[in-house]
């Protein structure tokens, strides 16, 4: 018999029971929740006097709908703010732990649950997010869920789930110098397309992955949803076990020896077998730029934005050609030549300590290009601008004209006062590209940290890995 | 929730692949803690020209004629025939709650996206994955007062002209969507069983037990 994927493993040690149509009830270790898509399940369980199965797996936080600015002025919007105070009632009446606005710890569901050590490698995690893909960076069985899924889970501490397919995708050798996990990830996506997961579970591999610091990791999982698979997954190794070493909800004393021991089975045994595999030359990789609506519509830097003509499949020829007028680009045009209106730099795939490092070290000592109206530089937690602030990376940002703001969503999906106006053009380290996502006729290109703040000196797009300070 | 059986009704064509969950309820609208009266706002940026807000009064809006919604042979349309990946992007379960507010009632497409697909079910809303060539070939077809039958206990789609179309569906969804179930009533059931669980999981990794 073949042995088992590291999704088997994590899949095998929560089913609590098993359905005559292959669905199973899986347990839930943790599921984190935030203001947005959990008012409707808290309703639900009030309505039919139901409690939380186990209070403790439940950490919350509010992060959509929060200022990244005057903090201690309140929320002004009278509808975000009743949705964060909804937050904060549910969270005293239900007894769950949750890292309020004022607290330091705030920021990011999917920054602060790693952070904190509140998602741990061979959990199952959930939350009322698409995102928390995130979290299969450690090993995790981690995938977002809807509001009724989220009631089920406070309710039961269960999901019933159908078990999805395996994916591996490896990628192999090593990227060059300034190449990031961004890149890795928006080239898997241009590769496989934004539909190529769905119904899999990703397992990402190869010595490009292995590679990355759990930082990077985290950011190829956060983006597995935008390649359609509800779950990204990497193996765990040192680099995962020096990470969760002493966080505060971390396993303490006899209990880390006995998890770092189980954690050393998280992986794929070498003869598993997978429904299907990708390849991708990690060599290959070049700084990545998406240019339409959808992360799947993406070019390296040095390439020009493609014409729909030569597109046979007319399906995708026409959202082509609509994401081309949408996005006000030409056929042709080349990367490098097109200008920004903003820069945004946050979110739950680029926002940690890492992301701002790189950014910071393009662009000390220069300034923002006068064409640039904002960059906005939105720390992922509470922490992670702590840190930042120690090794003096705000005054880089604050010196070269970009705004360092206080942890949250912000205009990665504009609920909050940070967003886009209609037809301006961002450079966003963001996920997700849509049309309307960061504002109103806003438009998106998706880079990585670097490419953003290179971007936001030059005032247009170019190749990091071509200017001096780019790592 | 609503039990799903049999319906006949106008099929709307929305003639796009890779509908995201931004386009079917813009995040604006998320900021409702209600789980009701989102169908006002369903495609809000495709369906108006202006900006849509929250609890906005959607009466007198200015409506984008081009926009299949807006389209008078389409109104009442419980059937939404649509392209591949829809529903793609983020988890909210507002576009479910959007489209089956708007009365939307089944959904034909070549592809869903997962957490979409799931959040269906949830809601008494019937995703049915059709061949692309049989979604084409309806595509085609669709025009003023093409109905269908969608009959969920058979599984079967039937055309005007009398042909008959089967869909798979997982027998467990099925079930509680024919019957209209309460999902957590369902697993409560299983609360013994859960019980087990824990405490078999508690031995082998007691940290996930502290607190
Ligand atoms: S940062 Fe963006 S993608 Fe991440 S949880 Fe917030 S809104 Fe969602």
């Amino acid at each position: 018999m073949a042995g088992q994927t590291l999704y088997d493993k994590l899949w095998q040690d929560h089913v609590v029971s098993t359905h005559e149509d292959g669905s199973a009830l899986i347990y839930i270790d943790r599921q984190l929740v935030h203001e947005v898509t959990s008012p409707q399940a808290f309703d639900g369980l009030r309505l039919a006097g139901r409690k939380l199965w186990r209070q403790a797996r439940n950490l919350a936080v509010a992060d959509h709908n929060v200022p990244t600015i005057d903090r201690d002025k309140g929320i002004a919007d009278p509808i975000a703010k009743l949705q964060v105070e909804t937050l904060d009632k549910n969270c005293a009446e239900f007894g769950i732990t949750e890292f309020d606005m004022g607290d330091v710890r705030q920021g990011i569901v999917h920054v602060i649950g790693p952070e904190q050590g509140a998602t741990l490698p061979g959990m199952t995690v959930v939350c009322g997010d698409s995102h928390t893909s995130t979290h299969g960076a450690s090993a995790a069985l981690a995938f977002g869920i809807g509001t009724s899924e989220v009631e089920h889970a406070m309710a039961t501490q269960c999901l019933v789930q159908k078990k999805s397919k395996n994916m591996l995708i490896k990628v192999n050798g090593h990227v060059g110098k300034g190449i990031t996990a961004k890149d890795i990830v928006l080239a898997i996506i241009g590769k496989i397309g934004t539909a190529g997961g769905t119904g899999y579970a990703i397992e990402f591999a190869g010595e490009a992955i292995a590679a990355l610091s759990m930082e990077g990791r985290m950011t190829v999982c956060n983006m597995a949803i935008e390649a359609g698979a509800r779950t990204g997954l990497i193996a765990v190794d040192d680099i995962t076990i020096d990470y969760y070493r002493n966080r505060p909800f971390s396993p303490k004393a006899e209990h880390w020896d006995m998890a770092v021991k189980a954690w050393s089975n998280l992986h794929s045994d070498a003869d598993a077998l997978f429904d299907k595999v990708v390849e991708l030359d990690a060599t290959a990789i070049k700084p990545q730029v998406t240019w339409g609506t959808s992360p799947e519509l993406v070019v390296a830097v040095d390439e020009c934005v493609p014409n729909p003509v030569d597109e046979s499949d007319s399906v995708k020829r026409d959202s082509m050609i609509r994401a081309l007028e949408y996005m006000g680009l030409q056929a042709g045009q080349a990367i490098t030549d097109i200008k920004i209106d903003k820069v945004f730099i946050g979110s739950c795939t680029n926002s940690r300590i890492e992301d701002l490092r790189a950014a910071a070290e393009v662009a000390k000592g220069k300034s923002k290009a006068e064409n640039v109206k904002q960059v906005l530089i939105v720390p992922g937690s509470g922490l992670v601008k702590l840190q930042a602030e120690q090794e003096g990376l705000d005054k880089i940002f604050i010196e070269a004209g970009f705004e360092w703001r206080d942890p949250g969503c912000s205009m990665c999906l504009a609920m909050n006062a940070d967003r886009l106006e209609a037809g301006e053009r961002c450079a966003s380290t963001s996920n997700r590209n849509f049309e309307g996502r960061q504002g109103y006729g806003g438009r998106t290109h998706l880079v990585s940290p670097a490419m953003a703040a290179a971007a936001a000196i030059a005032g247009h797009f170019v190749d990091v890995t071509r200017i001096s300070g780019g790592n | 929730m609503r039990a799903f059986t049999k319906i006949t009704s106008l099929v709307m064509p929305l003639d796009r692949a890779n509908v995201d969950t931004d386009a079917i309820i813009p995040k604006q609208f998320l900021k409702s803690i209600r789980r009701a009266g989102f169908g006002p706002y369903l495609f809000d940026e495709w369906r108006y020209l202006d900006r849509g807000e929250p609890e906005m009064d959607c009466t007198n809006r200015p409506l984008n004629k081009d926009f299949v919604l807006n389209q008078s042979q389409y109104q009442n349309a419980e059937i939404l025939l649509t392209r591949e990946n829809f529903g793609c992007g983020s988890s909210r379960e507002h576009a479910p709650w959007a489209l089956e507010d708007y009365g939307f009632r089944a959904i034909i497409a070549p592809s869903f996206a997962d957490i979409f697909y799931n959040n269906c079910f949830k809601n008494g809303l019937l995703p049915i994955v059709l061949n692309a060539e049989v979604v084409d070939s309806l595509f085609k077809k669709v025009t003023d007062g093409y109905q269908l039958t969608v009959d969920l206990a058979t599984q079967k789609i039937t055309t005007p002209d009398a042909m008959s179309i089967d869909f798979v569906i997982d027998a467990d969804r099925k079930h509680r969507l024919l019957n209209g179930l309460d999902d957590i009533a369902l697993t409560l059931q299983q609360a013994d069983k859960i019980k087990e669980y824990e405490t078999k999981r508690a031995k082998q990794a007691p940290w996930l037990f502290t607190a």
